[in-house]
């Protein structure tokens, strides 16, 4: 059943790889400097090595923003968000996974009654604008570099040819990367909390099920570049060709470096050790980024060139691309839910209990307008947000901080929960410290999280540690998901 | 990767070769003219033929950079411009061999008070086909030197024009002549003019080449 549901990222993950992979080697393809075949070659590799090594970072952002709780309807936020592509390509108008995939998230947010999380909503829309800002600055900083080098160096027209086609395949090589670590959270970020998948040991590389999630997803982009993108790549190319080739070299360096910056969380972790401002990782368009490039050089050539429909376009598909998917989420749920009887979401309740109580009591969090809710549960997420809004005025931080504490999840600490919990992506050590939680109920998840914490420092947030506390979150989505099946 | 930089080198040298054979015609194409003129019959036959070598080699250099070109498709984007230069100036060398040909078959009688402006004629459509010969070069190898050049180019070619039409005039002015001996020098001039003409007309699109290649 569960691969049956992927089909959905598999259909997502092969419109990428059709459409994405020509903003990589497009243009390198279209004016024939590289061979179509040697273009597939490459690019499918590094997207699959982009996925598995460096495709977790822009996931996280996604699982903030919505964390789909069922597999149908993880399905379905793929599907609308594959099929959104689709028709907006259909309808000739500009389109971009990352944004079809957030509207998507959205309309399953809407439709289960869990709150967006505006933060992270805020993180995403501002990369989209920031984006193709950025490729914009790149590409002038890259291009007036560039031309500095071959006039100061005198580089013979042969020679130039050279190093431009060599260049042309390592922007094209990184960018594939750079594709398949940004946007492969597009194609199965919404799956990875529902994967039934365990941790993988091959030739003494452990894989995490979402590795494996991320290899399969590269795969289908894979396939989408093999069998469709060549026609896109010949029409790509020759409408970005009027550039220079150096130009256009300069174009697909400066949207790999955007797409990478915005995926790795290994410049994340060097900026964060420099006590410099880091850069959200979450998954942008990579057609924008390309764009942006090209408006860069127009700009640095004097503006003449530049096609302002084309930027209205983007600009219009920051509304259009969500709406649209959202909307298609929302009704195909309902479909999914009411005639298919499938279970599209697992409903969370909140309460302020007890225990949640004693909580915002003991954190700087107000808890005195709340005491009238005490007990009382609510059906979902934007119930239980109206209800608190109302009593108190909160600011978005602190409602998020309340949600998070008043969560229901109730269980109890079985020796049969601790068998299941051995078959998973566990380690003998993370295990035996479950096992002497054994006996005890929780109602929340912040109840689990402290407990462990109590026994372990493994299990203890570092303040100032982004990269260890992602990493622990990882564990705890990993061990409240076993709980939860 | 090897194979790839012995490919490039090896056009770049095709290139240079090519363009040696059309600096080299117009050297010939002087010195038959002044053999001609000075009535060295078998200096002259020499050098037509050694001007029959240069643009055979000439023919076969661009045949086999053009084939390289495609082949390897190496500057996808400035290939039509190269292959069309190179065809130019090609047609440049065609003319300093079918000119000095014309001389041969047609034997005109070129009167000795006209030798000087003659061989000044001769001289500022070399000196244009030489400063040619340099643009193409820097094209090649160092596009920002290309203006430098150019401009050479274009005052020789007006050199030319002028030296041209003094001719003409004295041609036409000098009594004692048949007509058909007046129009006979007088097409001489012209075909020699129009040699500079042509190497600026090149000059021009060259110019367009490098618009297009300049970052």
């Amino acid at each position: 059943m569960f691969s049956f549901f992927l089909s959905s990222g598999f259909f997502l993950g092969w419109s990428l790889g059709a459409n994405d992979a020509s903003n990589v080697f497009g243009t390198a393809v279209g004016s024939k400097m590289i061979r179509f075949k040697t273009a597939a070659i490459y690019c499918s590799l590094f997207v699959i090595l982009g996925a598995v090594i460096s495709g977790a970072g822009a996931s996280h952002t996604l699982g903030k923003l919505g964390a789909v709780n069922a597999l149908a309807g993880a399905f379905l936020v793929a599907f609308s968000a594959a099929l959104s592509v689709y028709l907006m390509t259909l309808a000739k108008f500009p389109v971009s996974t990352s944004q079809a995939i957030v509207g998507a998230i959205i309309g399953w947010n809407l439709f289960s009654g869990s709150v967006t999380d505006i933060n992270a909503l805020t993180k995403i829309v501002s990369t989209w604008i920031f984006c193709p800002a950025l490729s914009a600055c790149f590409a002038i900083g890259l291009y007036k570099a560039t031309t500095i080098i071959i006039n100061r160096f005198k580089i013979r027209m042969f020679r130039l040819d050279l190093i431009t086609r060599y260049s042309l395949l390592s922007a094209g090589i990184f960018g594939s990367y750079a594709l398949g670590a940004n946007n492969i959270a597009n194609v199965m970020g919404v799956f990875v909390p529902v994967a039934p998948f365990s941790h993988i040991t091959l030739l003494g590389l452990t894989f995490s099920p979402a590795q494996q999630l991320f290899f399969l997803g590269g795969m289908a982009i894979a396939v989408g570049v093999f069998t469709y993108s060549k026609r896109v790549m010949m029409t790509v190319g020759t409408g970005i060709f009027p550039l220079t080739p150096v130009a256009a070299t300069v174009v697909v360096w400066s949207h790999s470096a955007v797409l990478f910056i915005f995926s790795s969380q290994a410049l994340e972790a060097w900026l964060l050790s420099h006590n410099l401002p880091t850069i959200p990782l979450v998954p942008v368009s990579s057609s924008q980024a390309i764009v942006g490039a090209v408006i860069g050089i127009g700009l640095l050539k004097g503006g003449r060139g530049i096609r302002w429909r084309t930027v209205t376009g983007i600009t219009s598909s920051w509304v259009t691309t969500p709406i649209i998917a959202a909307l298609v989420c929302f009704i195909s749920l309902f479909f999914m839910q009411n005639v298919f009887q499938q279970k599209t979401y697992t409903p969370v309740e909140y309460n302020i209990t007890q225990s949640a109580m004693q909580r915002l009591m003991d954190s700087e969090l107000p808890h005195a307008p709340f005491e009238p809710l005490m007990w009382e549960t609510f059906p979902n997420g934007m119930a239980f947000s109206k209800a608190i809004h109302s009593a108190a005025n909160l600011n978005n931080e602190q409602a998020r901080s309340i949600l998070a504490i008043a969560e229901l999840f109730e269980v109890e600490i079985s020796s049969d929960l601790i068998q299941t919990l051995k078959k998973g992506p566990f380690t003998k050590e993370q295990i035996n410290i479950l096992s002497q939680l054994e006996g005890r109920t929780f109602q929340h998840k912040w109840e689990i999280k402290s407990a462990l914490a109590e026994k372990s420092k493994m299990f203890r947030y570092r303040p100032a540690d982004k990269q260890w506390n992602s990493h622990l979150d990882d564990f705890f989505s990993q061990l409240i998901g076993r709980m939860q099946s | 990767m090897k194979k790839i930089l012995r490919v490039r080198t090896g056009i770049e040298k095709q290139v240079e070769h090519f363009l040696d054979q059309v600096s080299l015609s117009g050297l010939i194409f002087r010195q038959g003219c002044e053999y001609y003129l000075s009535g060295k019959e078998e200096d002259f036959e020499r050098k037509i033929q050694e001007i029959a070598d240069c643009e055979h080699v000439g023919d076969d250099l661009r045949r086999s950079i053009n084939e390289h070109l495609y082949s390897k498709t190496l500057i996808p984007e400035s290939r039509g411009d190269v292959m069309e230069l190179l065809e130019n100036m090609d047609s440049l060398l065609d003319r300093f061999k079918g000119t000095l040909w014309r001389f041969r078959i047609e034997l005109p009688e070129i009167c000795e008070e006209f030798h000087y402006d003659f061989k000044q004629l001769i001289n500022a459509s070399i000196e244009a086909n030489e400063a040619l010969v340099e643009s193409c070069r820097a094209f090649f190898i160092d596009i920002s030197k290309i203006s430098s050049h150019l401009h050479k180019v274009s005052y020789w070619e007006s050199e030319s024009d002028k030296i041209s039409i003094r001719l003409q005039e004295s041609i036409f002015s000098k009594k004692d002549l048949r007509l058909s001996h007046r129009m006979q020098q007088r097409d001489f001039a012209h075909s020699l003019d129009k040699i500079a003409d042509r190497a600026e007309d090149i000059a021009d699109k060259l110019n367009i080449y490098a618009i297009k290649r300049s970052l």
